[in-house]
């Protein structure tokens, strides 16, 4: 319990974090928080300006506007877009949609071709596993959107396979996935592999085989369980990457989503957008971080004990 | 030897990108921004190895000429956050409880978001432009390098060899000058060199999206993104400029390793 | 029941085991006996088919029961794996797996080979359980290895390798990683399962071990079975020089006084002759058991480190506050040597670092040279640390990896305010001192064996000149003939430099060998100290009894003698209720 409790704190100290972040990054930089609103290019009078400055409260002492704005965070309300002049929270709901379907697609993905490659090549033949550390080489060292442009000018400009551009249907979000999640496989194929065969060098595994267990039992049976414990590590890794890699792939891809808005909002300096981007962001961190944490707990007793003791 | 192949074959990869961040005129003596419309999109072929663009600029001499900014956008971000990091890292380590706090709950809120979002936070404050880009880049990856060096310099400071130090009855600058940093330094080195990596490809990726060099400078990344509207017709310029920032990566990603077994292989 | 005749096993051009033949019969016991690298796990392996991916593995005949195994198909070695052959390993914590409950260990023993029907296996895993005597095995079965004590855990891993009932016991270093008091307890059971008909093929470095349990013995070196006879002729009348070494290099009997053994031309040689001139020296003192002029002979000397009533506290990982060591008192005196002895977590390690002023305790005070200690600001310590000086049992981790020998000793020897050429030449002396040749002065630790890594380390603990040397385990990680050597050096120093020396280990033997005084710790207590002789004679206490019965005798030979199994028995009952000695109840 003890534990848990302590990954709460944390998990609400990194959401407080972000939302101070988010404030500290429009109030302390160098310059007038309104100029950077407005842009650079902008043409507003000096008497827009000061209305714009009471509007939003920014003539108020800083950290009265600094309560404020937790405040107005903790109720719910992200603020409203510069840009679109509509609520951050509404825009973020409408675009979630697409972005958590491609970000599923591509852990599944991924996965797959993880566990296939791991479990085929763990402790196997030298030339096994110089061919599976080869291809996860060139897989992490791939940049998602050259992946993309590779994969949309074979597939869907030559080849014909898949639609070209947008698009909703399940065939739209093949090359997407694959462009997202390939190089995320190499990582964990790595991982897991690694995982897989330090298990197998352990003397359980010597013992398992010595009860007259076949390898591919001692690999399904052991050492795979103690593989996802070195995955469950990555979970924070994986939400960033996944998110990071949604704006390129988006773009390249000319999806909606997460990512397209928050590019959107980073070329117009809609910086409502962007903070409400970086807190739902950070949320579903600490969210996902927490669940792989219980997961890890189910997974591996000796932490159990350790949280009950 | 056969295990250094890899290693060697990296070296060589890595040695016409240096020669054209160096001096790209060596490689190719055409002008990468002159611009010649009667012989837009050409496909690869002897005059233009690599073909043209739709501006009639030849491929090849654009990506020699890329290398530069890419690689010093990637290199002067990994530089800047290795510094930061490093002196974060030892500063949260040895510093003292408070500094560790401080240091460490920054960092975790950093982390906790995805890198290239900090990196796009910091340029939406701070606007595009190439220093603005190494600037976002830096400080996206900032926290990560301090988290290892502070736990690589706690690792060291509990190590049995600084307790013999101490033990020696040395002072506590001495053990950190002597013993505590040269090994806590040699992991963040590695680490630095995938690190590159990684910063060549958020760079190029920012180019991509349009907030580093500005046309009609050549850098990869944006470079891939004028290809992207004709790719259709000309393949060749969805293809090289993204190789280029791939091989790069493939050869910087196998010598890390190289060094990671190394730096491994000469720990006890 | 096993016949091995010319076993060879090969890794590329390197053949780890080379021509080795014997037999198992049922109900007997064979050891294999060798020191690290000697070939004799990859022989066990190699027994059950998995010597590993790379080996290559040859013999003229190896057959089970009269069935050859030489040429098996993988799947028919499954058949023979668990069912016909069973392998027992080292630490349970680690042989099992850490993830999985002791019942679904043992279960998938039964279901792998059919046993029983499924419905019975939860009956079955029970059954099993109490007859290796493991209580409540309902509650056992579903527990993880982690939460069992070492012994149970033990007791588990057996239960799990008999589940399908193999007729032949591989067990290599079965007993290892135990405390002496569960050593004792697991060697009964293995002894009971041979008696019941079971073939046992024992492999162990530990003479010691090898004398209670085997019918025969057969000495591996490098690859070789070099003797082999029955274990009371192996023991009293070994033919094999290198027999002779292992046994000369057996540390100590710590109860009788040891037999003289003939030492003849081999590697251990010297060292069997500088623990014979060593008997010259203060360390023979000890000898004369139960004398309380052994003690005396010190009494004059000044005290070079005294501890008084101290207690330091750890907060556990559960968020509660443990003692490490709770109000504890030694001294020892410029010239003597004490020795501190407990079994695993008694708080022997925290004792050694609250000498050498790494932990602060949170009561009570340490005299260092008659002078405070403890409770001073590190800047006031710093200066004296150099006359206190550290070996650990791992030397290579107390070594910067950066350095090479002459660096590691050189940054010592600066301390004692040599300069220049001259360190050069000390750093020589101190590597002559303690037995190495200039040679290695380039080189890096690592590069070293165990034996001369922990020379180096003795090398930098003296080179600043220290009054008392803290030794904690310093030859737990060697093997015995680099053991004897390493214990003839210290005790060749200590005469030579008079320095106080506060020795800890787990290792009665040792102890016995080295000590002037020795100080019993349990529990995070020292329950008894005395004179060496005293206490190994004539203990007062019921846990110094236990843990003194407990130490598998060598050379006094007696395969099954009643009273001395009674003895332990009785000695164990007695002894107050604690954790490590019950480790039926953990």
């Amino acid at each position: 319990m003890r534990t848990l409790l302590k990954r709460l704190v944390a998990g609400l100290a990194v959401l407080y974090g972000a939302a101070s972040l988010a404030f500290l990054s429009l109030h302390l930089i160098p310059g007038d928080p309104v100029a950077i609103l407005l842009g650079p290019a902008t043409t507003a009078s000096p008497e827009v300006r000061r209305q714009i400055s009471a509007e939003l409260g920014f003539d108020r002492p800083l950290l009265t506007q600094y309560l404020g704005h937790l405040g107005r965070l903790a109720s719910g309300d992200l603020g409203s877009s510069y840009q679109l002049q509509r609520p951050v929270g509404w825009l973020i709901a409408d675009q979630l949609g697409p972005t958590v379907q491609l970000a599923v697609a591509a852990i599944v993905v991924a996965l797959a071709l993880a566990l296939i490659s791991a479990i085929t090549t763990a402790g196997r033949h030298p030339a096994a596993r110089a061919l599976a550390s080869a291809w996860e080489l060139t897989a992490v060292s791939l940049p998602s959107y050259w992946l993309g442009v590779l994969l949309l000018t074979a597939f869907s400009f030559h080849l014909r396979l898949f639609p070209i551009i947008g698009g909703d249907g399940p065939a739209a979000l093949v090359l997407p996935a694959v462009t997202l999640a390939l190089p995320i496989a190499g990582v964990l194929a790595q991982v897991l592999r690694e995982g897989l065969e330090s298990a197998l060098a352990q003397p359980f595994a010597l013992t398992a085989r010595a009860r007259g267990l076949s390898q591919t039992a001692v690999r399904l049976r052991h050492a795979l369980r103690h593989a996802a414990g070195s995955l469950a590590t990555l979970a924070g890794w994986l939400v960033g990457t996944l998110l990071g890699g949604a704006v390129l792939v988006e773009t390249v891809f000319g999806r909606p989503g997460l990512g397209a808005l928050t590019l959107q909002a980073v070329q117009n300096r809609d910086m409502p957008v962007v903070m409400g981007v970086v807190l739902v962001s950070a949320l579903t961190f600490v969210v996902i971080s927490a669940l792989v944490d219980l997961l890890y707990l189910a997974i591996d007793p000796r932490l159990r004990g350790a949280v009950v003791a | 030897m056969r295990r250094y192949w890899p290693l060697l074959v990296s070296c060589l990869v890595l040695v016409p990108f240096g020669v054209a961040a160096a001096v790209p005129e060596l490689l190719s003596d055409a002008s990468p921004i002159a611009i010649d419309p009667v012989n837009a999109l050409l496909p690869p072929g002897t005059r233009h190895w690599f073909g043209t663009d739709q501006l009639g600029r030849d491929l090849f001499t654009r990506v020699v000429h890329g290398a530069r900014p890419s690689l010093l956008i990637g290199a002067g971000a990994t530089a800047a956050a290795v510094v930061a990091g490093g002196l974060l890292g030892l500063a949260a380590a040895l510093g003292g409880r408070a500094a560790d706090q401080v240091v460490m709950r920054v960092a975790d809120v950093l982390m906790s978001l995805p890198q290239l979002l900090v990196a796009l936070v910091v340029i939406a404050v701070l606007g595009a432009g190439t220093t603005n880009l190494v600037l976002a880049i830096a400080i996206a990856f900032t926290p990560g390098y301090a988290r290892v060096v502070r736990a690589e310099a706690l690792v060291v400071r509990g190590s049995g060899y600084v307790e013999s130090a101490k033990g020696l009855g040395l002072r506590r600058s001495v053990l950190i000058v002597r013993h505590i940093l040269p090994n806590a330094v040699g992991p963040l080195l590695v680490l630095a060199t995938v690190g590159f990596g990684t910063a060549l490809i958020a760079g190029s990726g920012l180019g991509f999206l349009g907030f580093g060099t500005q046309p009609p400078a050549p850098e990869w990344g944006a470079m891939l993104a004028e290809g992207r509207d004709f790719l259709e017709t000309a393949w060749w310029l969805g293809v090289f400029p993204g190789a280029a920032i791939t091989v790069t990566v493939i050869a910087v990603n196998v010598l890390g390793r190289a060094a990671r077994g190394r730096f491994a292989g000469g720990k006890p | 029941m096993i016949e091995v005749e010319g076993l060879t096993v090969a890794f590329g051009r390197v053949q780890v085991v080379r021509d080795v033949s014997f037999t198992v019969a049922p109900g007997e016991c064979l050891a294999v006996v060798g020191e690290s690298g000697s070939g004799k796990s990859v022989t066990a392996r190699a027994l059950v088919g998995l010597a590993g991916p790379r080996a290559h593995v040859t013999a003229r005949r190896l057959a089970f029961d009269g069935q050859d195994l030489t040429g098996l198909a993988e799947r028919d070695w499954r058949a023979v794996r668990g069912r016909r052959i069973g392998l027992i390993l080292q630490d349970a914590l680690t042989s099992l797996d850490p993830l999985r409950t002791v019942g679904a260990e043992i279960a998938e023993s039964l279901r792998t080979h059919r046993v029983v029907p499924r419905a019975e296996t939860g009956a079955r895993v029970r059954s099993l359980l109490t007859d290796v005597g493991v209580p409540e095995p309902e509650r056992r079965a579903r527990q993880h290895p982690h939460e069992l004590s070492g012994g149970l855990r033990q007791r588990a891993l057996i239960a799990s390798v008999l589940a399908a009932g193999p007729r032949l016991l591989v067990a290599d270093e079965p007993t290892t990683a135990l405390d002496v008091t569960v050593q004792a307890q697991i060697l009964e059971l293995l002894g009971a399962l041979k008696e019941r008909g079971a073939g046992l093929l024992l492999i162990s470095h530990d003479l010691a071990v090898v004398a209670r349990l085997a019918d025969r013995v057969a000495v591996m070196k490098e690859g070789a079975v070099v003797e082999q006879d029955t274990t009371a002729q192996v023991l009293s009348n070994p033919q094999h020089a290198y027999t002779k070494s292992l046994i000369a290099a057996v540390p100590m009997e710590p109860v009788a006084i040891r037999v003289s053994v003939q030492a003849t031309e081999s590697p251990a040689t010297e060292s069997s002759a500088t623990e014979s001139s060593a008997a010259e020296g203060p360390a023979t003192a000890s000898l004369f058991a139960g004398s309380p002029s052994a003690a005396s002979l010190f009494v004059g000397s000044p005290f070079a480190l005294q501890a008084e009533n101290v207690s330091k506290r750890f907060r556990a990982p559960d968020g509660s506050l443990r003692h490490a060591v709770d109000g504890v008192s030694f001294h020892v005196r410029m010239g003597e040597t004490l020795g501190i002895v407990g079994e695993s977590g008694s708080g022997k390690t925290t004792a050694a670092r609250i000498a050498l002023g790494l932990i602060e305790p949170d009561q009570g005070r340490v005299l260092l040279s008659g002078r405070p200690w403890s409770g001073i600001p590190e800047r006031d310590r710093r200066a004296r640390r150099r006359t206190i000086q550290a070996v650990h049992q791992d030397p290579l981790s107390s070594f910067d990896p950066r350095y090479t020998v002459e660096r590691v000793v050189a940054e010592a020897a600066a301390l004692s305010g040599v300069r220049g050429r001259d360190r050069t030449r000390r750093v020589t002396e101190l590597l002559d001192q303690v037995g190495l040749p200039a040679t290695v002065l380039r080189r890096h630790p690592r590069e070293l064996s165990g034996g001369q890594r922990q020379r180096v380390a003795i090398a930098r603990a003296l080179a600043p000149g220290p009054d008392v040397l803290v030794c904690d385990e310093p030859v737990s990680a060697l093997d015995v003939s680099i053991q004897a050597q390493i214990l003839d050096l210290l005790a060749a120093l200590r005469r030579d430099l008079n320095v106080a020396m506060i020795f800890i280990s787990h290792d009665l033997g040792v102890i016995r060998q080295v000590s002037d005084r020795v100080a019993v710790m349990k529990d995070a207590r020292v329950v008894e100290t005395g004179p060496v002789g005293e206490v190994f004679t004539a203990p007062a206490e019921p846990y110094t009894k236990a843990l003194l019965a407990a130490v598998p005798s060598f050379p006094g030979y007696t395969p099954g003698h009643p009273e001395k199994r009674s003895a332990t028995r009785a000695a164990l009952d007695s002894a107050s209720p604690s954790a490590a000695l019950r480790s039926g109840r953990s």
